[in-house]
């Protein structure tokens, strides 16, 4: 396997694969100006959300540890904030910048859209001007934060397209690459095979704890089995019965070799490379944009039936041994592994394919779900507003 | 390495359940199974029409058995199912939540 490829080394020696400048908004309200500065300068990129007022505590602390991680990431550039007054805009401003980047923070209140969309339109054109000079440099893999999440999941997503992803970082691990799976929920039935591949009694004990943690919030709200939601209706759709079923092949993602390193909490940074497990939603875009925020570049998403999610920040490589979705949602497959199940491809040669086209993405390819626009980007919430 | 076609997949010799991996696999069939963590063959008789995704039963199994995919616990039998039948929801649950 290679070990180089092209990054941009940001002013804290992360290395990102994209070269984004992002308009941030702090808050829901501040949506409208943050879309039109994006409008006005062509190439910047707005990732508008509907949270940000009135929450507190933890879930206050998540929402901007998501947005500063988001504006952190080493694909983003430089940033531009706005929200809708200037506590908060600084709060964020502040958090970026302790990376080195350029950010620029604007509060609506006393200013109004109009003269808040001005001024930030002229930061953002001087900011993607300074951005676009910025070149590619040849980076290490152990550099390379390679993130993972499955979604519409079937059960060819257990037999190749996961087990794809799981021979890759089976070979990322060995080259000291800091990788990352979460879906908390969606381990229920192999949580302990997960238990037992954590690499000492410390981080065992830290994944039983947010593991059972999970359950008890499922336990405490459910009003069914969870049937109608876990598995989803497209999983059943597509073979899966059980949560069970689907937990284990969702961990054929983790490989054969690599051991669990370390857990974090929600869009927390890892601290060493290896493999990590995130106490994270199983939704799609949630898991992807906490991957995000967390730091991780490139992202491996295998499915079953179809998901056609990307990120904003993140370029999400598809990954579709199902045959009928290969056929029928090509433009939204960039790794087909189908192959697998009829033995015209072994899973060491699946994992290359797979590895060969991160190396084109981080390169400079755009995946499918950035030529087709996909720019998910979806804020968890812990619970009710203030 | 291709040969005929797989018309399902096994994870573990052990499995109770198998993946049918093409479409159109109909009542009456002969199906060949690939045993992924061995790499070889069986065959088997399919007693009902099964999609793309969806399991057959690889031997008669009995209400309150457990269902074995990948070699472990994937969930308990609600209503009898006879070897070569459709294994989903309406005879399979979980054991959990």
């Amino acid at each position: 396997m290679q070990s180089k490829f092209w990054g941009y080394r940001r002013e804290n020696n992360r290395v990102g694969v994209r070269n984004h400048v992002l308009v941030l908004p702090v808050d829901d309200l501040s949506n409208a100006a943050a879309e039109a500065v994006a409008h006005n300068v062509k190439g910047a990129l707005a990732i508008p959300h509907p949270y940000g007022r009135l929450q507190f505590g933890a879930d206050l602390e998540l929402h901007f540890r998501t947005l500063i991680g988001a504006g952190s990431n080493p694909n983003v550039a430089a940033v531009v904030v706005i929200g809708i007054e200037e506590g908060w805009t600084k709060r964020a401003v502040d958090g970026i910048a302790a990376t080195g980047k350029p950010v620029k923070g604007f509060g609506i209140e006393l200013h109004g859209d109009h003269d808040t969309i001005m001024r930030a339109s002229k930061a953002a054109r001087e900011l993607l001007q300074w951005a676009s000079e910025k070149q590619r440099v040849e980076c290490d893999l152990k550099e390379l934060w390679v993130s993972c999440k499955c979604g519409e999941s079937d059960t060819t997503s257990g037999c190749g397209s996961n087990p794809t992803v799981g021979n890759a970082f089976d070979k990322l691990y060995a080259a000291g690459s800091t990788l990352v799976f979460g879906e908390t929920t969606e381990l229920t039935g192999g949580e302990d095979i997960v238990a037992a591949r954590c690499r000492d009694e410390r981080v065992r004990a830290d994944f039983r704890r947010v593991f059972d943690r999970y359950q008890e919030v499922i336990n405490r709200h459910k009003t069914t089995d969870l049937s109608d939601s876990q598995p989803t209706k497209g999983n059943i759709a597509g073979g899966l019965t059980t949560i069970e079923e689907k937990a284990l092949g969702n961990i054929q993602k983790i490989g054969k070799r690599c051991t669990v390193d370390g857990v974090l909490d929600k869009a927390e940074a890892p601290t060493h490379p290896g493999l990590w497990f995130m106490d994270s939603s199983s939704a799609a875009a949630e898991m992807v944009t906490l991957c995000a925020a967390a730091g991780f570049v490139v992202h491996f998403f295998p499915t079953g039936q179809g998901n056609v999610i990307g990120n904003p920040i993140l370029p999400v490589i598809k990954i579709c041994a199902n045959p009928r979705t290969v056929r029928t949602m090509s433009e939204h497959i960039d790794v087909d592994t189908s192959g697998l199940l009829q033995r015209d491809l072994t899973m060491d040669q699946a994992g290359d394919k797979l590895l060969d086209m991160m190396f084109r993405t981080v390169n400079g390819r755009l995946t499918a779900a950035e030529a087709l626009g996909h720019r998910e980007f979806v804020l968890t919430r812990l619970y009710e507003s203030a | 390495m291709s040969g005929a076609v797989i018309h399902c997949v096994l994870h573990d010799p052990k499995d109770s359940v198998g993946v049918v991996v093409v479409e159109g696999v109909k009542a009456g069939q002969t199906l060949t199974g690939l045993i992924l963590d061995e790499d070889r063959t069986l065959t088997l008789s399919c007693t009902e029409d099964i999609p793309l995704g969806h399991k057959v039963a690889l031997r008669d199994m009995a209400a309150g058995d457990t269902v074995i995919k990948y070699g472990v616990d994937i969930g308990k039998v609600v209503a009898p199912i006879k070897a070569g039948q459709h294994a989903h929801v309406h005879n399979i649950k979980t054991k959990r939540w």
